[in-house]
């Protein structure tokens, strides 16, 4: 059976924050909500997960600190050790600025590039509902998986300005 | 309707906004009307100090930097009191974008993104510094650790300059990336409502095709937050170890410990002043005086006045270490501060740092604008005054009388301090046209919450 997908079009958080909770008390499909700024309990309301970036950003950070100390004991101790004043090679406290730089700038920026490819947001990628008013004063509920009626009528109950359906499974 | 609970006798964050709507016309709007003559005026200033700044780093270049005054006695002045002035000017960007957002202050909603724009624009201004100090600047990638054909030769890890190179091209591109992250959805805003054409195109490329979806919001907050948490220790890195070029040396007046917190706080001090500077400008020329409102700018001036306490304790603090060491060279270090050749310089630092800031007691000062525009620019030339006072007066008279000598600048030196100047107002001017100066997505949700 070709699935339907509708979008209901919301004129505030709290309606459309509302109207996901209802939706998931229904047991409706929730593919997902568009919004202008994140509307917080959503995460609850469509029952995501927590974040896993959090551990993808301490691994990174974890493997910009080990690179960025090894490379410099390696230099120090091995590759080109220099005698300064007969101070010692593995001069620890001297190796720590530039290693917490390297680690804040591979988990910086290893964690935003990890966001951008997971969610696939690369430049000249078109945008879902771009049309809809999501980026302006417009929330949006995407429910699929059910009869037209029954969608129709749960997004009227939920105070919807207005629903538009979408050709099977586009994004 | 409100979801949080908000004191009534508070003002609100955003005056005389209505609704969502109303927020993307009033940020948008201005980047698609013709800019005003003022811009244009200023904009016309600023390119003309930065081509006079290019002349002169030219010449620079192509004479070698002997067309400075520095001399062998005073190797470090206006170069690096303007590298140091100019990092010092970010630091309150990224502190406004990463520490506020932690502590939870909704008010920098309406700051952040012109302040991390500033971040930027003065890091790039500082970076212009050490890098013609080089004398070959084509050469710059020598301070890289790179794989190279002169045998086992690496960079000296253990030099505190090495660390600065680090510190600072982490800064830049942390901070680029965190102003990055902050604007996806904005541009997304922008794309949706401009009509077909280059512009939309290029929006289209550049917003990555944000929709606004709450599964990606889900991880854009957890990526927020991780970068202001990332973002928030990277900036006590930086002015510590800018502060570390001077303190593990052996010049008296530099090797002090009370360096790195002292540093850092100037550095927040000098910063607010010019994002105060910046913003009385922006919310009368671009019209955001709903959005930048009196008490945005007094909570500012807060944080101005207790970072001008601690500098100002820092001060004293440097002249009992001098006394209570009962180290000759230390004494005289700081006698010739205060009494030397320079001391104008250091009884002006004085005033613009420690004593001007104190009129922001009284509240009425704190929210008449034409004086904090006045307050603002003293602090500047406070805090550039203080770097120099730091940097010049310690090595022109160091421990062997025989070598002492004083120091004026050139022309050069002058005008590529006005050229650093014309880069950054430049780039900050376009910024105004191209780029929404106010977080559209966060002020949103501020507005929602009050």
């Amino acid at each position: 059976m070709q699935t339907k997908t509708f979008v209901g079009v919301f004129d505030s958080g709290r309606a459309v924050l509302a109207a996901a909770r209802a939706a998931r008390g229904k047991g409706l499909i929730i593919r997902d909500a568009y919004t202008p700024f994140p509307v917080h309990g959503m995460d609850e309301a469509l029952g995501l997960p927590p974040s896993w970036l959090s551990r993808a950003c301490f691994a990174l950070g974890a493997a910009g600190l080990t690179a960025a100390l090894s490379f410099q004991y390696w230099v120090s101790l091995f590759n080109w050790p220099m005698n300064i004043g007969g101070k010692p090679f593995d001069a620890s406290p001297a190796l720590i600025p530039i290693a917490f730089e390297i680690t804040v700038l591979v988990a910086g920026v290893g964690t935003v590039l990890t966001l951008l490819a997971f969610r696939g947001l690369l430049p000249g990628k078109p945008a879902a509902f771009s049309g809809l008013g999501a980026t302006d004063d417009k929330f949006l509920l995407v429910l699929e998986g059910r009869p037209e009626a029954e969608l129709q009528a749960f997004y009227r109950e939920q105070g919807a300005l207005r629903v538009e359906e979408l050709a099977g499974g586009a994004r | 309707m409100s979801t949080n609970h908000v004191c009534a006798l508070r003002e609100p964050l955003i005056d005389g906004v209505a609704d969502l709507g109303q927020v993307t016309r009033d940020v948008c709007d201005p980047l698609d009307q013709a800019p005003t003559v003022a811009w244009y005026g200023a904009f016309a200033a600023a390119l003309c100090a930065l081509s006079f700044g290019a002349v002169m780093v030219i010449h620079q270049v192509w004479t070698g930097i002997g067309a400075w005054g520095l001399n062998k006695t005073v190797g470090w002045s206006w170069d690096i009191t303007n590298f140091v002035f100019w990092v010092g000017i970010g630091h309150a960007g990224t502190l406004i974008s990463a520490i506020l957002f932690l502590f939870r202050q909704k008010w920098r909603t309406s700051i952040n993104r012109s302040a991390e724009a500033m971040t930027i624009f003065a890091v790039m201004c500082a970076g212009v510094f050490p890098l013609i100090h080089m004398g070959r600047p084509w050469l710059a990638y020598w301070v890289m650790p790179y794989p190279n054909p002169m045998g086992p030769l690496w960079v000296n890890f253990r030099s505190p300059l090495l660390w600065d190179v680090f510190a600072i091209s982490t800064y830049f591109t942390i901070s680029a990336t965190f102003w990055f992250v902050g604007l996806i959805p904005d541009l997304a805003t922008l794309r949706d409502r401009l009509p077909e054409g280059w512009r939309k195109r290029l929006f289209g490329l550049a917003s990555l095709g944000w929709s606004g979806s709450h599964r990606t919001w889900q991880h854009y907050e957890m990526v927020y937050l991780l970068l202001a948490g990332l973002a928030t220790p990277l900036v006590f890195s930086v002015h510590t170890i800018v502060s570390f070029d001077f303190a593990t040396s052996v010049i008296p007046g530099w090797h002090a410990t009370i360096f790195p917190p002292y540093f850092v706080c100037g550095a927040i001090f000098s910063g607010f002043a010019m994002v105060l500077t910046l913003m009385i400008i922006a919310r009368k020329v671009m019209n955001f005086e709903g959005y930048i409102t009196l008490r945005h700018i007094d909570a500012m001036c807060k944080v101005i006045l207790l970072t001008s306490m601690i500098v100002g304790l820092a001060y004293s603090t440097e002249l009992l270490t001098a006394y209570y060491s009962s180290n000759h060279y230390e004494r005289f270090a700081f006698i010739n501060r205060i009494r030397g050749p320079f001391a104008g310089f250091y009884w002006m630092m004085v005033f613009c740092n420690v004593l001007v800031p104190q009129t922001l007691w009284f509240e009425r000062i704190r929210r008449d604008v034409r004086v904090l525009f006045v307050l603002s620019i003293l602090i500047n030339v406070g805090m550039w005054l203080e770097r120099f006072v730091i940097i010049t007066i310690s090595l022109h008279r160091d421990y062997l009388p025989s070598s002492w000598t004083s120091y004026s600048p050139t022309y050069v030196e002058i005008g590529t301090f006005i050229g650093s100047f014309g880069l950054f107002f430049t780039c900050f001017l376009l910024f105004c046209r191209v780029l929404p100066m106010i977080a559209i997505s966060e002020v949103k949700g501020v507005l929602h919450a009050d």
